[in-house]
């Protein structure tokens, strides 16, 4: 008989669990296959949760509106201990549901869209030009991570939200902090000083406008008030936090992993022209957000299992990407392969909003990385590249390289 | 609801109520969809017998939010 209930029967294990390979999933994820496209795994907390590893029950899942993001429910489960007790403060877009969430990411979706992101290209790899420049000025060795993958992401989203990047010290730090704080009251700290930078940002615009996306919404959505000044803090501390925490671990786990995989790299050398290629199969494989939270609002039934109202839904990237039912020897890094209706981006109502920026950015900066310093390699060992957490962001937190 | 079809068999049908601006129809085959100035998706004039290309068809299975239907006959 097949259980249907997630509090009979005990969790196969504890979630999340780290990597010990940089760009591999855990040995006791890939264990879990056993337990079909559902398993169960307990939290921090000792909550029981639904671990969604099908390709497909997952994109079913994700579409299903029955599935709630909203984090400020009191009882929308908690992953790690500094979000513990955070009930009631509302992160708009990633943690509010339809009609709030649609009314939010229309306000959002003409800045991002694929032909805006196109015109943003040649700034970008003006950044990346001059980093590289820089890097090989300094060389032979840097660290790929706070010379290259991180200020990249952050040139773009300020320049793209007109946030001054003098700045990017400041709330790299609190960026950092917010995410990698181990408990509430050290995410609140970090969370209180981004919010006053912003909040003050925002006023200084209203007086003195800029010519940014923050810079449109306050002449449009402010002024109109489809938006009030805490809204508007909160969508901006989102995209900031967004546009770098995702994308500085996809480019260094993207070097790190083209870099472990020299044959494939070749490939890409002999023909740039792969390179939109080499990223979605690098967004599949390295699964760099390794999964995302839900809350059921209603029963549901999927993969031979009921899933009750109020469970805890933990779906996961990682393992849908590397579900064999839809990408065949998954656990290989193969840039020739197609690997479409991957994940990488979350899928259904909140699928990243900023994908298309991410796109060019890993684009432009692996591109260019290999093609300027095609000597590059690692100047320490595999294992002796630290890497974060597994409730974190996937990607290495220093990456010594040497040319 | 604001539906926009082509006119001849096999349809297409774009659902720009659902469309969250994802632009996996753009990335999938940009010679069918656009965006709009408003980033949601609308389909460029003169493709309705694009809706038997390879990569059209792959397009209602790439939208993470079903706005992409293409219906024979
Ligand atoms: C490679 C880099 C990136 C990856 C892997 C990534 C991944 C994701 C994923 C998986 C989600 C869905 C979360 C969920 O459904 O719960 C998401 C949502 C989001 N992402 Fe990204 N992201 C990246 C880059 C960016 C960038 C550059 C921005 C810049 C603004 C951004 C902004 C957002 C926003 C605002 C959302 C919430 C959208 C919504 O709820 O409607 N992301 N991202
Ligand atoms: S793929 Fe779907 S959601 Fe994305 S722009 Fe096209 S229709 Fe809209």
């Amino acid at each position: 008989m097949t259980e249907t209930d997630l509090r009979t029967g005990s969790p196969a294990l504890d979630f999340p669990q780290d990597r010990t390979c940089p760009f591999q999933p855990p040995q006791e994820y890939t264990e879990l296959r056993e337990h079909g496209p559902l398993a169960k795994v307990r939290l921090f907390d000792g909550r029981p949760a639904w671990l969604v590893q099908g390709h497909a029950e997952g994109r079913a899942l994700l579409a299903d509106q029955r599935l709630s993001s909203d984090w400020g429910h009191p009882v929308f489960p908690v992953v790690v201990q500094r979000t513990e007790g955070r009930g009631g403060l509302a992160f708009p877009l990633i943690g509010v549901d339809d009609p709030e969430h649609a009314r939010q990411r229309r306000m959002l979706i003409p800045s991002f869209g694929v032909k805006r992101m196109a015109a943003v290209r040649p700034m970008i790899q003006r950044d990346v030009d001059r980093l590289l420049d820089a890097m090989l000025e300094k060389g032979p060795t840097a660290d790929l991570v706070s010379g290259f993958a991180l200020p990249v992401p952050s040139l773009a989203i300020c320049a793209l939200l007109d946030v001054p990047y003098s700045d990017h010290d400041f709330f790299e730090e609190r960026s950092r902090d917010f995410v990698g704080a181990k408990t509430s009251a050290e995410a609140d700290a970090a969370f209180g000083q981004l919010y006053a930078y912003l909040h003050g940002l925002i006023q200084r615009k209203q007086a003195e406008p800029g010519d940014g996306l923050l810079d449109e919404l306050i002449a449009v959505q402010l002024a109109e008030g489809a938006l009030d000044l805490d809204e508007l803090t909160m969508i901006t501390l989102v995209l900031l936090v967004a546009g770098h925490e995702t994308t500085v671990n996809a480019i260094a786990l993207g070097a790190l992993t083209l870099l472990q995989h020299p044959e494939q790299l070749e490939m890409l050398q002999r023909d740039p022209g792969m390179i939109s290629q080499v990223v979605e199969e690098l967004l599949r494989f390295t699964s760099v957000s390794d999964f995302m939270v839900r809350m059921a609002k209603e029963d549901i039934e999927v993969g031979g299992q009921t899933i009750k109202a109020g469970d805890a839904v933990l779906v996961s990237i990682t393992l849908m990407n590397h579900d064999e039912a839809s990408y065949e020897d998954p656990y290989t890094f193969d840039v020739r392969r197609n690997a479409r209706h991957h994940v990488g981006f979350g899928h259904g109502i909140h699928q990243c909003l900023g994908q298309n920026l991410a796109r060019a950015e890993l684009e432009i900066a692996l591109g260019s990385l290999f093609a300027r310093i095609p000597g590059l390699k690692l100047a320490v060992p595999l294992d002796e590249v630290p890497i974060k957490a597994g409730h974190d962001a996937q990607g290495p937190i220093e990456l010594p390289v040497t040319w | 609801m604001d539906a926009r079809e082509t006119g001849s068999a096999p349809r297409i049908t774009v659902d720009r109520d659902r469309c969250i601006g994802a632009g996996q129809c753009v990335l999938a085959a940009p010679e069918v969809f656009t965006q709009d100035d408003d980033g949601l998706v609308d389909l460029l004039p003169g493709h309705e017998d694009a809706a038997g290309d390879a990569h059209v068809r792959d397009v209602p299975m790439a939208c993470p939010v079903q706005a992409v239907t293409i219906s024979d006959g």
